[in-house]
């Protein structure tokens, strides 16, 4: 801890209008480093744990011999309401540090807490995604310690009645980690308030407070402890991403904070139903730190367990450090914390009807395992379906270009082929695109019926892509329909034979494979337009006649 | 069911009192002859507030001449009383030419009900302008962002506020010795305590350095200060007034209460400040009545008026360690009730004795959390050091003083682990019988009538040493506030001390939202309380 700590912030001068409060204040130093650029990662697709972790499950794999890990995860989700949990002030990410705030989220004398009625919205749309028991009658309770970043003293949270609890997330595993579904249980999901930011000096010698995203709504998930491999827990931590994209709550986004997972990893000799000493590991900002972090962890407490030093693993908080992909011990644990949970005098129970549930309910988009099942009913490889849920802005595209009757299995082709490498290659959404699902369908539905090639179509679709328009106008306009009058093609090869008679020759003589040749360049003279099966046709029909 | 009160003893007690030559006549028959315009002659308590509305109406007075007649009387009796932390006297009399200006200019119609009426603040109320200390070193100087709700209410009404009333430091006290800045006196009798934790707002309606004041109720903070210091007290029900802006105390506890010198004007406040406040979750949003309208003018009272009116006197309050001049002027009250035509019983309230140390393990509680925010970091007091733990324990070391102390600490032990469900939960189960036994009781009577304190005003330093003692004065009130109830106490009598005698009140407690009902029944008892007089002897020397 950066040491002595500076009075970060000063009361700044509030303005009251229509019961809201603003402030004019203007940063503390110039040198807050914080501030950040939008990030637009929120648009990105999610990571795929991918590439971080085939290296470490191999190893892990080799180790784990007579070893099982047993993981649970704790989400913290930030909700993208408009004004915090317990006040009316916004909260961008980035913005100038003590600029969102006013005297309730600051903890002045006096400042009350009201509850956002979105933030109930939010917790039980998350409860009924991840098949939760919504309770009717919650309550808030108050966390208790003391830390510059928590202006109260005290975290408003729920303790002893969560909103929501006892149920489950179901994801399927990519077949690249060994495939398979899989169902882990959630403990329980809970309402509270983020704290702010410690801004450390550079020489360590002040740190600096940043109320901004104290009183900021979050969901915390707490998972069963059903994880037992990195993957596993990555893989988790992407599907309440999903979840939490695909109902619209938050933005998900790790970089930024707003989907944060503290994980709590322990080893027990398999066969052993107790489970071992806990370590909690934090600070990993994507899911393949989560998975790599994880099977960093568990090969090191395996190797105490083997070397019989299991006494050596202790409760604790680590660090991820990405830098040594290591984990570090930030604090041990000296038994438990009393964070004196007691409830929340200032605010009353939060009670919910059935009507309200079941309005929610009706309200809910389809959600990422229902997708994944419906698209796998369709034909679709495990592949293609995962890749397809992964994005609820790639599902939804994907589904109305079904809706406008494209085959699926051809829209799922072009959606995972050239768009995606279009979208990654330009870093965009797929919303981003002037291509619609319409001109898609479209498109399919003109290679089917014969109108244009599969190559004509690469090339119209880039110009849907960038320009947009239909998919007929980029035909006419570029002059790009195909071909299939076999008189026009037969004319097109007996140029091409007669101006080749070299190697009409060598063929001739035996050379065959230069009949590809001789189509490439009739496609060449049709501009690409000649129909591939006709051409073919009709020059193999030439070439063999000629023999 | 308990024999009924012996009604005739009773009267001539009452009477006795209120007869004896006592120098508080010969002291109150001098001020008629004062310059204090407001501070009137015996009999029943006049309105101040209407008086000033209709002399500003009428053009009579200014409310430059008012407020003026009020500094000037502030300025006298402030040395010895010491009633304010923080006095806004160019304030005062800057809004007091403005609102001149506005009545001149035919503005009439937008005099609000509370125009030109000074108002005293109890300093852990949140005022934007003026200081805002809570009592409490650690907030010296702090000036907050905002008016709490009740202040901008009263603004917005027309009133002024004068000034920041000294209390115990975060309403923890019933002495207002705990103020981290000085020590009220009693206007009655300057060796002794105005009571408290409100002690400064009731010591300055009683030496009429303002016409009314805020204060706070979390276990007797308003009614008892206004029982020692012989001025009318209201504490609401739990959520009747906003609390944003009252610095925390016990959180289900704390509410906004007011002082008057008449039951009138306490009802005029009343009406000002309550009601639904969105940025108070707890607040109620039941409609808000006209309070002052069922106060009728005595001389248009029928003789039976409290006829149908079933009250009862709860007997737990009447018995060991309360001062037998207490009890016999409650008493008295009792059977002057009676001669209004009420029907007075007695009952029990079986819970009653339970309820005492269930407060204090809530209100501690509660405190230990509330006060966490006081930690030198964003505002206040900050003791600079080396290490974060030792920057929060010596500031808050340094800026919070032993009572609060104590308290913070007792709420952390109850809060802990292991002693959770032995002290919180228990207190909890207690807090839910005694609001049991009160609707109980108060499905047979209307209203439910006991002393506001054991003992009228004692000794400046006489428990300071003696946290149980002090703690055991509470027992009057503190049930009030676990079951959430109002509760108004009106004068009603004197026990030997001082100069003149020290005032006894009445605490009427009534069902949740029943205040117009408690304020019609203390306005009656009042206006026919006959030959007492409530204007302390210090108001004679002047």
């Amino acid at each position: 801890m950066a040491l002595p700590l500076l009075r970060g912030i000063t009361t700044p001068t509030l303005f009251r209008a229509n019961g809201m409060f603003c402030t004019t204040q203007r940063p503390i130093l110039a040198h807050f480093s914080a501030n950040k650029p939008e990030s637009s990662v929120r648009t990105a697709a999610p990571k795929s744990t991918q590439q971080a972790t085939r290296e470490g499950q191999v190893v892990a794999e080799q180790n784990t011999q007579g070893f099982e890990a047993v993981i649970g995860i704790e989400t913290h989700v930030q909700l993208s309401t408009i004004t915090k949990a317990f006040c009316s002030c916004p909260y961008n990410y980035g913005s100038q540090p003590n600029t969102t705030i006013c005297p309730t989220c600051m903890g002045h004398p006096g400042a009350l807490p009201v509850l956002n009625a979105e933030v109930v919205e939010c917790a039980v749309k998350l409860g009924l995604a991840l098949n939760c028991n919504i309770s009717m009658t919650s309550k808030f309770d108050r966390k208790q310690y003391f830390y510059p970043d928590l202006p109260k003293g005290y975290q408003i949270s729920q303790f002893d009645i969560p909103i929501a609890e006892k149920g489950y997330v179901d994801l399927d595993i990519p077949l690249e980690f060994g495939g398979g579904h899989r169902r882990f249980g959630i403990t329980r999901v809970h309402m509270e308030e983020d704290a702010g930011k410690l801004l450390h000096s550079e020489s360590g010698s002040y740190s600096q407070v940043d109320l901004n995203r104290a009183g900021v709504p979050l969901l915390e998930i707490v998972s069963e402890p059903d994880m037992r491999t990195g993957i596993e827990a990555a893989e988790y931590g992407a599907e309440i991403q999903r979840v939490v994209r695909y109902l619209g709550v938050g933005n998900g986004n790790m970089q930024e904070g707003s989907l944060r997972c503290d994980v709590n990893v322990s080893v027990r000799p398999i066969g052993q139903s107790e489970f071992g000493t806990k370590v909690e590991i934090k600070n990993m900002n994507s899911f393949s730190a989560i998975s790599r972090a994880i099977d960093y962890e568990i090969s090191r407490q395996i190797l105490l367990h083997k070397e019989s030093q299991a006494d050596q693993i202790v409760q604790e908080t680590r660090l991820w450090d990405e830098s040594s992909q290591k984990t570090f011990t930030m604090r041990k644990k000296e038994g438990l914390a009393d964070y004196r949970y007691f409830p929340e005098p200032d605010l009353p129970e939060v009670i919910l009807t059935t009507e309200y549930i079941d309005e929610i309910r009706s309200s809910m988009p389809e959600l990422p395992e229902a997708k994944r099942r419906r698209y796998e009913n369709m034909g679709l490889s495990m592949q293609d379906v995962i890749f397809l849920a992964n994005d609820d802005n790639v599902a939804h595209f994907f589904d109305s270009t079904l809706e406008h009757g494209a085959d699926a299995k051809m829209a799922a082709n072009w959606i995972m082929g050239d768009i995606a490498a279009y979208l990654k290659d330009e870093k965009l959404s797929i919303h981003d695109i002037k291509l619609t699902p319409l001109e898609l369908s479209e498109m399919i539905a003109s290679i089917k019926n014969g109108i244009i090639s599969g190559k004509i179509a690469k090339e119209i679709l880039v110009e849907l892509i960038s320009k947009g328009g239909t998919v007929k106008s980029v035909i006419e306009e570029k002059d790009l329909v195909q071909i299939a009058d076999p008189a026009a093609i037969e004319a097109m090869v007996d140029q091409v034979l007669t101006d080749n008679p070299k190697q009409l020759e060598q063929y001739r003589a035996g050379k065959t494979k230069l009949q590809g040749f001789f189509a490439g360049q009739v496609m060449k003279a049709s501009k690409g337009k000649a129909s591939p099966v006709l051409l073919n046709k009709i020059l193999g029909e030439k070439l063999k006649g000629d023999c | 069911m308990p024999p009924p009160l012996q009604a005739h003893r009773m009267l001539l007690s009452h009477r006795r009192i209120s007869s004896g030559p006592r120098r508080r006549f010969t002291a109150v028959s001098s001020l008629s002859s004062a310059p204090a315009k407001t501070v009137v002659a015996p009999g029943p308590a006049p309105s101040s507030i209407l008086s000033i509305r209709e002399s500003l109406l009428s053009g009579e007075r200014t409310a430059v001449d008012i407020t003026s007649e009020y500094l000037s009387r502030l300025r006298r009796t402030e040395p010895s009383v010491r009633s304010f932390i923080h006095v806004a006297d160019a304030a005062a009399e800057r809004e007091a030419e403005e609102l001149d200006r506005r009545i001149a200019s035919g503005g009439k119609d937008a005099v609000g009900p509370l125009a030109g009426v000074l108002v005293g603040v109890k300093d852990n109320l949140c005022t934007a302008a003026m200081p805002s200390t809570g009592g409490s070193r650690i907030l010296d100087g702090f000036q907050p962002a905002y008016d709490a709700t009740a202040v901008r209410r009263l603004r917005e009404a027309g009133a002024i506020v004068v000034g920041k009333t000294n209390l115990d430091e975060f309403g923890m006290g019933s002495t207002t010795e705990g103020s981290g800045f000085q020590v009220t006196t009693n206007p009655w009798d300057d060796s002794c305590v105005p009571g408290g934790s409100s002690g400064g707002s009731a010591s300055a309606v009683s030496a009429r350095q303002c016409v009314v004041s805020l204060g706070s109720d979390t276990g007797g903070s308003v009614r008892q200060p206004a029982s020692f210091c012989g001025v009318v007290g209201l504490k609401p029900t739990y959520g009747r007034v906003s609390r944003f802006g009252l610095m925390a105390y016990a959180s289900s506890l704390d509410v906004v209460g007011c002082f008057g010198s008449s039951v009138f004007d306490t009802a005029t406040m009343l009406s000002v400040i309550a009601g639904h406040d969105k940025m108070d979750s707890t607040s109620s949003s039941n409609d808000v009545p006209d309070y002052r309208s069922d106060l009728v003018s005595p001389n248009l009272l029928e003789s039976k008026p409290l006829n149908n009116v079933r009250i009862g006197i709860i007997q737990e309050t009447l018995g060991e360690g309360v001062d037998t001049g207490v009890i016999s002027s409650v008493k008295a009250a009792a059977s002057h009730l009676e001669q209004l035509g009420s029907v007075v019983e007695e009952v029990t309230l079986p819970s009653f004795s339970l309820g005492l140390p269930a407060y204090y393990i809530l209100a501690s509680s509660e405190a230990s959390s509330n006060l966490s925010r006081y930690d030198g970091i964003r505002y206040g007091k900050q003791v600079p050091a080396d290490e974060l733990n030792e920057l929060y324990g010596d500031s808050r070391a340094n800026g919070l003083g032993h009572e609060v102390k104590m308290r913070i600490l007792m709420g952390t032990y109850a809060l802990s682990a292991g002693y959770y469900d032995a002290y919180y939960k228990r207190a909890q189960q207690v807090r839910t019988l005694v609001k049991k036994s009160f609707e109980e009781a108060l499905k047979r009577y209307d209203v439910l009538i006991s002393p506001a304190a054991p003992s009228a005003a004692y000794k400046i330093g006489e428990k300071t040493n003696d946290p149980l003692a002090m703690y055991a004065g509470d027992i009057m009130t503190v049930n009030v506030n676990l079951a959430g109830l109002p509760a108004l106490v009106v004068p009603c009598g004197f026990v030997e001390g001082g100069s003149a005698g020290l005032p006894v009140g009445l605490q009427m407690i009534g069902s949740p939202f029943s205040e117009g009902n408690l304020l019609r029944i203390g306005h009656i008892f009042e206006q026919t309380l006959q030959d007492l007089s409530f204007v302390p002897p210090l108001l004679a020397d002047i």
